[in-house]
């Protein structure tokens, strides 16, 4: 006699066990709840970006003011060229990737080989891309003064072209950096000088009646609010107490420092994802060269990379929408 | 899954979304550069008509990385929905009441209840 019930009844059916009822294999269903759950990560940090610039939405920087550098065009404006390379680029690497994954079920592993090269390729230029779009911003273009509020001021001439800051001091004021070798010692790393003071700039403003300040406020149809030269001459008098130049974690020439925040940290996030996205598809490449998945008869493996590399694309498609456009 | 019968090369169908995305990208770009007037200063829904057609653009774009790339279209329903409508009901959620919220202390700041540039 059965003492214990080992008929549920519902054998057979899609739940009762013993199926797949996702049709999936394991490897794959769990790439695929990490990456909903990975996307639920990104997008936490955008919507905590469109909070802050809804909150600031009348002084948040404009992106194509800050991201106009195209590689070898030196005071070139050019707006979102490079960004919408970048994007191109990792695209691309997308398409590569689905071909290596179309290749794999084929079983030709010389096409597999050659696809994962591209994305390779793809990947580490992205990378390298987005190293060289950090330097730009860290090393800012035309740096500004900050005020005792903590509001950015820009410069720009009559005729509302920016200016920079080697533009309008006449001489730099500005004393050595201390160091430990001429005697500095028992304190931690001097906070960076810029390279003009205060003072360089406000003589050098007061000087050149072409010069024009701009506030960190947008009017009713999104431009920066120009001052009038008197205004301009008595607000930077009154209000200037620092020169920023670049951009880092407390404030940047741009504009709002949350703007930096951001910036660094869902591009540095999202970098950080490709980053490790091309290690994988390196160990799967190598992988492939072996004949790993050749002897194994199955190159699911590499759908499996791919689904993350595509997702790695997914967000980048999303940040850039985000970051750079609207 | 492309397990059993579904050998066949889909080769044709990849290039064809590539271009789809491409175009999308590019129409993006040409917009964010000249910023039309009429798309920047009409609103709807309190938000300029230019980003939503980025938003849409972006969704768009999405859609067929996940369907096409991803191969989310060859997934059963179970798998798909368990993926996509978490993903989807979930953002829309955050984002709904994180804009409403940061417009709000928007508002706050602007009435002049608080003093931030001095």
């Amino acid at each position: 006699m059965e003492a214990t019930v080992v008929e549920t009844g519902t054998e057979g059916k899609t739940w009762g066990g013993g199926n797949r009822p996702l049709k999936a294999s394991y490897g794959k269903l769990m790439m695929w709840f990490f990456i909903l759950s990975d996307a639920l990560t990104f997008s936490g940090f955008l919507a905590a970006y469109g909070f802050s610039r809804y909150k600031f939405i009348d002084s948040w920087p404009i992106a194509d003011e800050v991201f106009n550098h195209f590689p070898f065009l030196h005071g070139v404006d050019a707006p979102m060229y490079y960004v919408a390379l970048m994007t191109f680029i990792l695209i691309f690497s997308s398409v590569t990737m689905v071909l290596a994954v179309d290749a794999g079920h084929q079983m030709k592993k010389n096409k597999v080989v050659f696809y994962m090269f591209l994305t390779l390729i793809g990947g580490i230029v992205f990378l390298g891309s987005q190293a060289w779009e950090w330097k730009n911003f860290i090393q800012g273009t035309y740096g500004a003064v900050e005020t005792k509020g903590g509001r950015i001021l820009q410069f720009e001439d009559a005729e509302g072209k920016r200016v920079g800051l080697s533009d309008i001091a006449i001489e730099s004021t500005q004393r050595e950096t201390l160091e430990r070798s001429s005697g500095l010692w028992f304190t931690g790393e001097e906070e960076t000088l810029s390279t003009y003071t205060i003072e360089d700039i406000k003589a050098g403003f007061a000087a050149n009646e072409n010069l024009r300040v701009r506030i960190q406020k947008l009017d009713e149809k999104g431009h920066p609010i120009v001052l009038s030269r008197e205004e301009s001459v008595s607000t930077l008098n009154s209000d200037a107490v620092r020169v920023v130049e670049g951009a880092n974690l407390h404030r940047n020439e741009y504009g709002h420092p949350l703007f930096g925040n951001f910036f660094f940290f869902i591009t540095g996030f999202h970098g950080f994802h490709v980053f490790t996205g091309v290690l994988i598809n390196l160990i799967i490449f190598f992988n492939i060269l072996l004949g790993t998945y050749e002897r194994r008869g199955s190159y699911e493996m590499v759908e499996k990379v791919g689904l993350y590399w595509h997702f790695v694309d997914l967000v980048w498609v999303f940040v850039f929408t985000f970051f750079y456009l609207v | 899954m492309a397990h059993g019968a579904t050998h066949e090369s889909s080769v044709k169908r990849i290039w064809y979304v590539f271009t789809l995305l491409s175009i999308a990208t590019i129409v993006e770009v040409v917009l964010g550069i000249i910023k039309p007037q009429f798309l920047v200063e009409t609103k709807f829904l309190s938000m300029k008509l230019l980003n939503w057609i980025f938003i849409i653009l972006t969704i768009y774009k999405a859609y067929y990385i996940t369907w096409a790339f991803m191969h989310m279209e060859g997934e059963t329903k179970g798998l798909r929905r368990s993926v996509v409508w978490t993903a989807v009901f979930l953002i829309a959620y955050l984002c709904f009441i994180l804009l409403i919220e940061g417009d709000y202390i928007y508002e706050v700041y602007k009435s002049g209840f608080v003093k931030y540039n001095f």
